[in-house]
């Protein structure tokens, strides 16, 4: 993390933070076919959509905004599960429990990047998968900040429990499980407002709601997942 | 209030609540089966048929206790799971991973029962209504957590951890709630339907109170059960243990 | 007791939730005297192969 750095005082709090989010995104870049996974899944299932359904243009549109919010969801449930994964094996992530600096600051860097990563091309690419499933144009930028918001609560919320799991083999299946729950009221809220917005009802209330809940779980959840990582590790 | 004190403080001690636990257990599951007894006779037998249902609202007398302890557990698992990740004493921990299954039990019975009764009054074994929704998402919280708990190879560990998600569960499981109720006034067509009887006499209500109070002895009952063979395990290794296995015969 | 167990033509609905109540009620208390009988068993066997220990005061 900060192996460069020459002098004998640790890293401040900031430096520290950036290090981890510099060291992730770097790690990221180096094996970008892989980062780019999930836009490929979310790519080929939001496609196939027609072809299971039919090409009848108002059920699509009528199903477009749910489909691609969760596609973009359960994308993102694919990076998850390794997040801490490669520094568990090779000892970065007990350094990280030991550093001076607070725990949840450095999974939050964790937490930033992985968004960075994951979250925002799948973003980039949703407006258009919207568009070919027949969305209104009127209502994309609603389905783009519902999944703003929906997204970055996983990415928060998702690397706590992924905390949980890191020791544990066959995770990814028992992660997908712990995960349903939470993401329940997240794609009722999201979904809710497209849905409402797509109807011409109002849709503040629902992305109101995600907003509020944003807020608590930048705050919560990182000092929950250094707490969850002490639990694995038992340290 | 002291001698209260000593006595719960020692309960926390595996050996003296493993005793304890065998002491009040065939209390337990004698108060369990007579008042299961007792409130099945008054549901099936005494109670009269609903106007509107039938003999079809009788489902009532398993499916509501089996929902309310559904509920009920979870809360003592949370309550437990709370006092494992904080203060870490054993027994906070034994109390919480063995009512997880007790409470999944439950919730399987609500949803499948409630499913029987659904086709009957609505015409189909599934809707998503709220409560069943809810249900289900309650069941995959505790199967996370039973799932969690067994994944770790140490119990102490895998324990602190389901706990944790527990008490998450338990922040999640209202807002999951709420959400699932907003989410059903917002598509039209589903309207959130009562389940019971469309009119409640007295005679109807009474098996359903006793019900309710029989499926909680058994938790304590069957929890008392699973504690034991629980600390069985996890002690092990102590003289107390050998000492019970020297003395105790295999359905002690 | 015919009509009492057609329940007024609602059986194939009422039984099988009766049922299932019993079923996974008693599973689950199955399981845990099945549960118990093993680790007893197992710790038994433990226990002899440590040959004989003195018993002590349990603590």
């Amino acid at each position: 993390m900060s192996a460069h750095d020459n002098t004998a005082q640790p890293p401040n709090a900031a430096n520290a933070f950036a290090g981890v989010l510099r060291r992730d995104l770097l790690l990221a870049w180096r094996r970008r076919g892989d980062a780019l996974l999930p836009v490929l899944y979310a790519v080929i299932v939001a496609t196939l959509f027609p072809f299971a359904l039919g090409p009848e243009h108002a059920l699509l549109a009528r199903i477009a905004g749910g489909v691609v919010l969760l596609t973009v969801l359960l994308a993102m449930l694919l990076a998850l599960d390794a997040l801490f994964r490669g520094d568990l094996e090779d000892g970065a992530l007990e350094q990280m429990l030991l550093a001076p600096q607070p725990l949840a600051l450095l999974v939050t860097a964790r937490m930033l990047a992985y968004w960075l990563v994951t979250a925002l091309p799948l973003l980039l690419v949703a407006p258009l998968l919207a568009y070919m499933l027949g969305l209104p144009p009127a209502v994309q930028p609603v389905l783009l900040l519902a999944m703003l918001l929906a997204t970055a609560l996983l990415a928060l919320l998702g690397t706590v429990l992924t905390a949980l799991t890191v020791a544990t083999r066959r995770s990814g299946m028992l992660l997908a499980l712990m995960l349903l729950p939470l993401a329940v009221p997240i794609v009722i809220f999201a979904a809710g407002a497209v849905g409402a917005a797509q109807q011409g009802l109002p849709w503040v209330a629902p992305v109101a709601w995600l907003a509020a809940a944003l807020a608590l779980a930048v705050v919560l959840a990182p000092l929950a997942c250094a707490t969850a990582l002490r639990i694995a590790l038992d340290s | 209030m002291n001698a209260f004190k000593l006595w719960y403080h020692k309960l926390g001690s595996p050996p003296y609540f493993y005793l304890f636990a065998g002491y009040i257990r065939p209390w337990l599951w004698a108060i369990a089966l007579l008042l299961t007894a007792v409130g099945l006779y008054g549901g099936l037998v005494l109670a009269p048929p609903d106007y509107q249902q039938g003999d079809a609202f009788r489902i009532i007398y398993v499916h509501v206790p089996a929902a309310w302890m559904s509920l009920f557990i979870y809360g003592v698992m949370a309550v437990s799971a709370f006092i494992a990740v904080i203060w870490k004493p054993k027994m906070a921990e034994v109390l919480a991973m063995e009512s997880a299954p007790i409470g999944a039990a439950f919730t399987l019975i609500a949803l499948v029962t409630g499913s029987l009764w659904g086709k009957p009054t609505w015409g189909t074994y599934w809707t998503w209504d709220a409560r069943l929704t809810s249900e289900l998402v309650l069941l995959f919280i505790y199967l996370g957590v039973i799932g969690l708990y067994h994944a770790f190879e140490n119990p102490r560990q895998g324990a602190r951890a389901a706990s944790f998600l527990a008490i998450i569960g338990a922040v999640n499981l209202p807002i999951v709630h709420y959400s699932v109720v907003w989410w059903n006034t917002l598509h039209q067509g589903t309207t959130v339907r009562y389940f019971g009887p469309s009119d409640i006499v007295p005679s109807m209500l009474w098996p359903l109170l006793v019900m309710t109070i029989a499926t909680k002895f058994y938790y304590g009952a069957s929890l008392m059960d699973r504690s034991r063979v629980a600390l069985l395990s996890l002690e092990r290794g102590k003289d107390w243990v050998s000492e019970v296995v020297r003395t105790e015969r295999a359905d002690g | 007791m015919d009509k009492f167990l057609a329940m007024g033509g609602y059986a194939a609905y009422v039984w099988p939730a009766y049922a299932v109540f019993f079923a996974v009620l008693a599973g689950n208390v199955i399981a845990t005297a099945l549960r118990r009988r093993r680790v007893l068993r197992e710790l038994r066997g433990r226990l002899q192969r440590q040959g004989a220990r003195r018993p002590r005061v349990s603590a």
